[in-house]
């Protein structure tokens, strides 16, 4: 068969497929108006049900075109058309609806356990260097130096200072302001903890261990300079949902770090991306975490009450729950 | 044909062809993405500054929406692109050639980190001339594939005229070729069109402009049926 006479033959059924295709892209309210006429005029559309049937032809006679080896243009807009029901038809999205609650009532907590493994070598990587620092600046204050900046280290003395720890409230655009802050900085962190895994697991074990240090340095060295009361007062409230939200963002890079040290029986490719996937689930639920955790920060944290033990009560019971919620969340909904 | 180009074998038993896009033009978009995110930032900063930390603090948020998740947006819900990827004809798809959704859309987004080291995506653009594919880290993790959108073609059409046979029958190949020099040639300047045409001159047999003759087989091979006879 001769091109023209192939292009003659098909070519109105080309045309209503491109139709449909490009209906798919309208607004929904667009699509329910043109639905109503088109129901109307039968004859006009492709209704759904036909497509899948008009997109096997569409396939076959692409082959044909390229295989009589029909002029570019022609072969070039099957192909486009071949292309856009291919994405329309397998590329079809799950209803997302009320699946983000799922995922935080069961989805979540059961990945964590499922990947106990990576999340206890994360934690230990984290939580390891954080209480070696604590417990070794108890008994060698002068290390602190060793490992934080003279500045940082009189910069955070001055922003724990009793002088400026007033009792009550701060003002309330200023939470606002450090609630932007800790999203904009924390939740980086986190991102950047994950990300790092992809170099084989090298980037995640940085800023594990970096963060590790980091903190337990700051918190040793001012409790050893005496502010003790006024910076865990501080930290208490949101230290369970940050720090379990770092140890988690750990895991999730060091995911990507094992699917290339140990795909097992794939290939690195396919198990970078299989293992992706696990390591997103990991990673939001680490970033809602994040988030929680800088609402705490940013609205409760700065609260300076004249006796800090409801502070502490608050912190022992998030911690509590941070580890209830991840250790039995949706257990007995197990499928 | 071309090696950036990528296939795809559908269930349907065709492959869909699908052409790369290389890191310049990958880089161009990035750079048109970062200038149009820092015009919103700076909006933002013009909105926000009556508002004093209460602003500062929306704005730190709406910097960290417009690094992370505007871009995953984008390419989950917004045709597969983000504005610069859109200015470039670029879109991003799954390795099957299908649209991607939001998960495959934050993992790219999220790795952004990993590529952008040691400085300036370094480690992206090695990443990227390490495999056929011009995959950054983001797109091994995500499972992607940036490629050319396939655009709406200007129809082009072979001119129509009387139809001759060629010389000697032309195999599929040289068919092709004959079409696609016939669908091309009214783009070319005239000289350009004339010096491609003689290219193929043991088809042509003298009696005629080149271009006329090949545009004449053109049409025979495709069937064009009654000689057209100007009107007298």
């Amino acid at each position: 068969m001769r091109q023209l006479e192939f292009e003659r033959r098909y070519d109105s059924e080309w045309d209503r497929f491109e139709v449909w295709l490009k209906r798919r892209q309208l607004s929904r309210r667009a699509r329910r108006a043109l639905a109503k006429r088109l129901s109307e005029h039968p004859q006009h559309g492709l209704a759904d049900a036909d497509v899948p049937q008009a997109y096997r032809a569409l396939c076959a006679q692409l082959a044909l075109a390229r295989q009589r080896r029909y002029a570019p243009a022609l072969v070039a807009r099957l192909q486009r058309l071949v292309l856009g029901g291919h994405h329309t038809l397998y590329g079809a999205k799950a209803a997302r609806s009320l699946r983000l609650l799922e995922y935080l009532r069961f989805g979540f907590p059961r990945l964590v356990r499922a990947e106990w493994r990576v999340v206890a070598l994360s934690t230990l990587l984290f939580f390891g260097p954080l209480l070696g620092l604590l417990i070794a600046l108890h008994w060698f204050p002068d290390f602190a130096a060793t490992v934080l900046a003279p500045e940082q280290l009189s910069e955070m003395q001055q922003m724990y200072d009793p002088a400026n720890h007033r009792l009550g409230r701060r003002a309330a655009d200023t939470d606002t302001m450090m609630f932007g802050f800790y999203i904009w900085n924390n939740v980086r962190i986190g991102f950047q903890t994950f990300a790092g895994g992809v170099l084989f697991g090298l980037g995640s074990l940085f800023f594990l261990i970096y963060n590790g240090v980091h903190i337990g340095a700051v918190l040793g060295h001012l409790t050893q300079v005496g502010l003790g009361p006024q910076i865990w007062s501080f930290v208490a409230g949101h230290s369970a949902l940050e720090l379990v939200a770092i140890a988690i963002s750990g895991a999730a890079g060091l995911k990507l770090g094992a699917a290339l040290l140990m795909p097992g029986r794939r290939s690195r490719r396919h198990a970078l991306v299989e293992e992706g996937r696990t390591a997103l689930a990991l990673m939001g639920g680490a970033a809602l975490m994040f988030v929680a955790a800088a609402a705490v920060e940013a609205f409760w944290s700065p609260l300076v009450l004249a006796d800090a033990r409801p502070k502490y009560a608050v912190g022992l019971v998030a911690w509590f729950l941070v580890l209830a919620y991840l250790g039995l969340a949706g257990r007995r909904n197990a499928a | 044909m071309l090696d950036t180009e990528h296939c795809i074998a559908t269930p349907e038993g065709v492959e869909l062809r699908l052409r790369l896009a290389g890191p310049v033009p990958r880089a161009l978009a990035w750079l048109i993405d970062l200038l149009w995110r820092g015009a919103a930032l700076f909006a933002l900063v013009l909105v926000l500054l009556p508002f004093q930390r209460f602003g500062i603090g929306l704005f730190l948020i709406g910097w960290f929406m417009l690094e992370w998740l505007v871009p995953a947006w984008c390419e989950a819900e917004w045709g597969g692109a983000t504005p610069g990827k859109k200015a470039l004809g670029l879109v991003v798809v799954r390795d099957d050639g299908a649209p991607i959704g939001w998960g495959p859309a934050l993992t790219r987004n999220l790795l952004r980190f990993a590529d952008f080291l040691p400085l300036l995506y370094l480690g992206g653009l090695v990443a990227m001339l390490w495999n056929r594919q011009f995959k950054r880290l983001g797109d091994y993790v995500a499972g992607t594939l940036v490629v050319y959108a396939e655009h709406e073609a200007p129809s082009r059409r072979i001119p129509a005229a009387d139809p001759k046979p060629p010389l000697r029958p032309l195999s599929l190949d040289e068919a092709r070729v004959v079409l696609d020099f016939a669908e091309r040639a009214p783009e070319l300047g005239s000289a350009r069109a004339e010096e491609l045409a003689y290219l193929a001159e043991p088809l042509l047999d003298g009696t005629d402009a080149a271009v006329e003759q090949l545009n004449a087989v053109a049409n025979h091979l495709i069937g064009t049926q009654t000689p057209r006879h100007a009107s007298a």
